[in-house]
């Protein structure tokens, strides 16, 4: 537009360096024009063409089977000689489904001890690297290499670690005098191995805090400090409510992740002991998969919306929860 | 920003000299206990982190007879092999990494094209419903991925893919949904950055948009793709619930499935699962290595800025 250098290029009618469709031109300049606007639509047929493979995805895969999947949860199906519509009677029999309250229960015990005691942890031991270490990547790396391993090798390797008889853990414990705990095969001591499990994993978080502390400006520090404020005060008044935006990022994809709890349940306890460590998901994959000797797809959907709900009211209450706690630099907050 | 600070301003400016005395008040002996506590504590929780680890190297060289040594052994008195070599005769672990290995290619293939594609028309054309659009991927990225499992199954066995490869790489070719959403959300991020003076020019001088995309965009994308192609390897590599749902015959299953196996056989000694599970996060642990900053700097661009 810039070799035009005409008064008129610069008015408000020509946006973002294109002209409005309602700009007036002068007759000489209608051609022009027109192959603009057809420019803009081969670049809106290009972009159409460039999102067409997600987009046809989104449709099947997303949007589609969502819808599908909220159909389902009205029937009684095995897809194969069972359908038979039930409107909401896989919700109603939530409620008297003993089961599916201990999975609840078993979720939430999961989700209320992993997210604070993870969330603590991790910004633990992103403060303590953020000081100025020796060896620092070096333990960066030890500290985060539990994160990258698969759910189903981090189950093994902590299986054979809480081994009630022969494991790391207990014989460690036995060292020192102590009778250690059955771990997974305990009712009492399930959840919690479970939780210490994720503990292991929490290096993604730790990653992400320490990056959230190094984006804290010295100068404000230096500035408290000059100020007369003690590391204790430094602390509690610059580093964290510069550091909520992180904290809350990371604590709504742990409460969305714990939520979802299953690679462990499944490959360590099977569910058991007695059910302790049924989680919603591993009780949607019995009832959907056949472990109790039928496919009722029409249940589990309605689990996996149970589920849905409790996931999305708690990231709600999270969003609403930020303008009490949430510090935006950019002032995003009133 | 000021109402953050400590309000203990004593109205004049802090003299040089008192900055001066705070420096060196660092050095006295109360601030090297506080190192030496500080370096205590990390290494302890590094060595407690590192403990699985070497408990793992250390149970899958030793003989069946000293894994359930007590007091524990951490060095095995003779090394065996066996944990490496028996489970490979036991179980067709070689088809369980070939299977994996195809799946992982062909995602990492499939999903950096389609979601690249998809991330420079986000990052750089504009479009009636862009931000709609653009908004509906990030919703996809937050959806628990267990909604859709029911229906996804009946769609795959509707079309007699169950127990293929199929479901696991098929929806790499429409961008992969959940794990896809969040690859075009990072290469969206990352294009954004390139100035659009160049496309400008290229349109210019006549090149196609696939062109800009092709030639001009994508070479300077490296960051972003390396990012997302590890991404989607440790994710693919690491996948459990999907390859257990899709995958029933033996000769199929991926190697997080194989583990599975191998564990449920309970005859089968400690130190075979853990060579087994050494060996399956080799890979991983490998590309980390070799890949260190830009793993690192991918998560840190998606936690952060998201």
């Amino acid at each position: 537009m810039g070799h035009l250098g005409t008064p008129f290029t610069a008015s408000p009618l020509v946006k973002g360096g294109r002209v409005a469709k309602t700009t007036p031109y002068p007759g000489p300049e209608e051609p022009r024009s027109r192959r603009r606007l057809s420019q803009r639509a081969n670049e809106e047929l290009w972009a159409y063409i460039f999102i067409s493979p997600w987009l046809i995805g989104f449709v099947i895969f997303t949007a589609g089977a969502m819808t599908y999947s909220l159909g389902v949860s009205f029937w009684e199906t095995n897809f194969l000689n069972r359908n038979e519509f039930v409107g909401l009677a896989n919700y109603e029999r939530m409620i008297d489904d003993e089961l599916f309250w201990k999975s609840v229960r078993v979720t939430f015990l999961y989700t209320g001890l992993t997210v604070p005691l993870s969330t603590m942890l991790a910004l633990g031991i992103a403060l303590l690297l953020n000081q100025k270490l020796k060896l620092s990547s070096f333990l960066r790396t030890i500290y985060y290499l539990p994160a990258l391993v698969s759910g189903v090798a981090v189950a093994l390797v902590w299986g054979w670690v809480l081994d009630e008889t022969d494991g790391l853990l207990n014989n460690l414990l036995l060292l020192v005098g102590v009778n250690g705990p059955r771990w997974l095969g305990s009712e009492e001591w399930a959840v919690p191995s479970l939780v210490l499990i994720s503990l292991w994993g929490t290096g993604t978080n730790m990653l992400l805090y320490l990056a959230g502390l190094q984006g804290i400006p010295t100068e404000l520090k230096e500035a408290a400090r000059i100020d007369g404020a003690g590391p204790f005060r430094t602390f509690f008044n610059v580093t964290v409510p510069l550091l909520t935006p992180t904290i809350f990022f990371n604590v709504v994809l742990n409460v969305i992740g714990s939520f979802q709890v299953f690679d462990q349940a499944f490959v360590l306890t099977g569910g058991g002991p007695n059910n302790a460590t049924l989680t919603m998901v591993k009780y949607l994959y019995q009832r959907g998969f056949g472990e109790y000797g039928e496919f009722e797809f029409g249940y589990a959907s309605a689990i996996a919306w149970a589920l849905f709900a409790i996931i999305f009211s708690f990231t709600i209450i999270l969003i609403r929860s930020q303008s009490r706690w949430v510090h935006y630099e950019g002032g995003l907050r009133q | 920003m000021t109402s953050m600070l400590p309000k203990v301003s004593r109205g004049r400016p802090t003299p040089a000299s008192e900055i001066r005395t705070s420096r060196w008040a660092r050095l006295r002996p109360g601030h090297w206990l506080g190192r030496l506590l500080l370096y205590a504590t990390v290494l302890i929780g590094a060595a407690a982190f590192a403990l699985p680890f070497f408990w793992m190297i250390s149970t899958s060289f030793k003989p069946e007879n000293e894994v359930f040594a007590y007091p524990p052994q951490w060095i095995p008195s003779t090394i065996t092999f066996e944990g490496y070599t028996e489970p490979w005769r036991a179980l067709p672990f070689a088809s369980f990494y070939q299977n994996t290995i195809v799946i992982v290619v062909i995602n990492i293939v499939a999903r950096l094209f389609t979601c690249s594609l998809a991330a420079f028309a986000f990052a750089r054309m504009r479009f009636r419903g862009r931000n709609i659009l653009f908004l509906l991927v990030l919703v996809t990225m937050m959806l628990p991925g267990q909604v859709t499992l029911i229906p996804l199954y009946r769609l795959w066995s509707e079309l007699g893919l169950v127990n293929t490869i199929g479901p696991l790489t098929i929806p790499a070719l429409f961008a992969g949904q959940g794990a896809g959403a969040f690859t075009i959300f990072l290469m969206r991020q990352y294009m954004m950055t390139i100035p659009v003076d160049l496309d400008d020019a290229a349109k210019l001088d006549g090149a196609s948009w696939f062109r800009v995309y092709w030639n001009i965009v994508l070479p300077m994308s490296g960051p972003a793709l390396g990012v997302a192609a590890i991404f989607t390897f440790t994710g693919e590599w690491n996948a459990f619930l999907e390859p257990l749902i899709y995958l029933s015959s033996f000769e199929n299953y991926t190697v997080p499935l194989g583990l599975a196996l191998l564990n449920g056989q309970r005859r089968l000694s400690y130190s075979w699962t853990m060579a087994q599970t050494l060996l399956s996060i080799l890979p991983v642990v490998t590309i980390f290595f070799f890949a260190q900053r830009r793993y690192i700097q991918g998560i840190v661009i998606s936690g952060v800025k998201g």
